[in-house]
């Protein structure tokens, strides 16, 4: 299809949305610029991009030392952090390797904020302002399209743990799934994720301690991370955690799950030591949140399908 | 063999010893979680449609389907025979599996019959066969407006409901698709 009826067919919806789209990218930045949070742009060509497990990245061919597209900034915004620089955020574009469907782009825009001296509670407060606010911006309101009628987003919103949600919506104890992983993600992403902010935006947290990623483990109760996500009509739409600052612990869950990564056949990836020096050094307690902005422009939009608010998505390049 | 996360719609997958059409799929995938294929996938032999989740990187199997153009040669007994026509192979097909299109068969009528596994599970006729009337009340002359209708018997035994105007004899265009008449056929 040309780029001409791509962009002006249907009645200039993708067109349209575009300019929706630049208008919430402003809205972010005025958000965060009348906070005190420092724009930063991190290189996106890097030696690791992450271990996690179950994301993968693109190698980059070319460069005199193994470089990788990043999968998210969070390296690299945290040895600013780590660094001294205070508050930071960033919009900027992330890589993920076979990520392709109605909600997934291989290269997609993400926003990622960083708070020191804080923690969990401050970061979920944030998002709750920041998606307010880009909604009033949007549409005069704090409030979303959509099929079944508008959506209040206006702070606080529904609060539930990953305990009660799997009790919820599926009848299980969350801990007879740890065993196994395949079926904890099933299990959610099957009965739990589609029931997420239906009537409001529902903030999912107290993940299970296996689940913490690069989340601190709660001091209250040390079997749960200080992990959230935030969902939106079912779409997942932003992580964030209360920081582990701990280096020797990051240390120990990268390697974990490096070996993780090899037990099942995925590429291995190298440890970001300047990032774990940077720990070392001292990271400043911190909170910190990865969104998704196409997903974001969705919601504002209504749009069910991440294609139509981007201004090429991957079919079409 | 296909990847649960590479399937498109209209892929035919062997389970459980079933072949399954895929109608529709959705990749889902949490940001730290693994991802999924969720599918909605049509029997091809019972119709029944099911919904069933794969994780990414499992393997699935494709159905072997072979779709052959045949043409109807006559009936033998309980047996119906069909002739391919580029091999010039014959088939013997029963009775029930040709059940929902025994009313469209006429001699020489040409079909697509699906094969799964070197059997025949199905058989399309074209979409308009053209069919005799054998048996019908007397038609009444003029009534051409009228949206009334009346049961007619076919050659083949089949029931079409027809206008009051059609006569024994006549030659009338059914949809196959529905079963409906269509329209008188001159001949």
């Amino acid at each position: 299809m040309s780029d001409r009826v791509r962009l002006h067919g249907r009645g200039g919806k993708l067109a349209a949305n575009l300019r929706a789209r630049s208008r919430a990218r402003a809205a972010v930045r005025a958000f965060f610029d009348a906070r005190g949070y420092l724009e930063v742009d991190t290189p996106q060509l890097v030696p690791s991009p992450g271990v996690e497990v179950h994301l993968d990245a693109f190698e980059v061919l070319g460069a005199d030392a193994p470089r990788f597209l990043i999968t998210s900034p969070e390296y690299q915004m945290k040895r600013l952090i780590a660094g001294g620089l205070g508050n930071v955020y960033q919009l900027c574009h992330c890589f993920r390797r076979d990520e392709l469907g109605a909600l997934h782009q291989p290269e997609f825009t993400m926003l990622e904020w960083y708070r020191v001296d804080a923690g969990m509670a401050d970061v979920v407060a944030d998002t709750e302002a920041l998606v307010a606010h880009v909604a009033t911006a949007m549409h005069g309101a704090p409030t979303l399209p959509g099929p079944t009628g508008t959506m209040d987003v206006s702070p606080p919103w529904d609060r539930l743990t990953v305990r009660d949600a799997f009790r919820r919506f599926a009848g299980v104890e969350v801990d007879s799934l740890l065993r196994d992983e395949a079926r904890f993600f099933e299990t959610l992403v099957t009965d739990i994720e589609p029931k997420l902010g239906v009537e409001r935006p529902t903030v999912l947290y107290a993940y299970p301690a296996q689940m913490a990623s690069l989340a601190r483990l709660s001091p209250e109760d040390p079997t749960v991370a200080e992990r959230f996500e935030v969902y939106v009509r079912g779409i997942e739409l932003a992580n964030g955690f209360g920081e582990l600052t701990d280096a020797e612990e990051q240390r120990t869950r990268c390697e974990a799950d490096l070996a993780k990564r090899a037990r099942l056949g995925k590429p291995p990836y190298p440890l970001d030591e300047r990032f774990l020096a940077a720990l070392r050094e001292g990271m400043p307690s911190s909170g910190g949140v990865a969104l998704g902005f196409d997903r974001l422009v969705m919601l504002l939009l209504g749009e069910p399908v991440i294609d139509d608010v981007v201004a090429i998505p991957e079919r079409a390049l | 063999m296909y990847d649960a996360e590479k399937v498109r719609k209209g892929l035919k997958l062997l389970i459980d010893n079933q072949p399954y059409l895929i109608v529709d799929f959705q990749y889902v995938k949490p940001g730290k979680g693994q991802a999924f294929t969720r599918m909605k996938i049509r029997n091809m032999i019972t119709g029944q449609v099911l919904e069933k989740t794969y994780k990414s990187g499992e393997r699935l199997a494709p159905a072997d389907m072979e779709e052959r153009q045949m043409q109807y040669l006559y009936r033998e007994g309980d047996k119906f025979v069909f002739m391919d026509t580029t091999s010039y192979e014959q088939f013997f097909l029963e009775e029930g599996q040709v059940e929902d299109v025994k009313g469209y068969l006429i001699d020489n009528l040409p079909v697509s019959v699906l094969f799964f596994s070197g059997r025949a599970i199905g058989v399309t006729p074209p979409i308009f066969v053209e069919l005799k009337v054998a048996e019908t009340e007397p038609g009444f002359k003029g009534d051409t407006t009228s949206n009334v209708l009346k049961a007619a018997k076919m050659e083949t035994g089949m029931s079409v409901q027809v206008p009051l105007f059609v006569n024994e004899g006549e030659i009338l265009k059914i949809d196959t698709r529905t079963g409906e008449y269509v329209e008188r056929v001159k001949k």
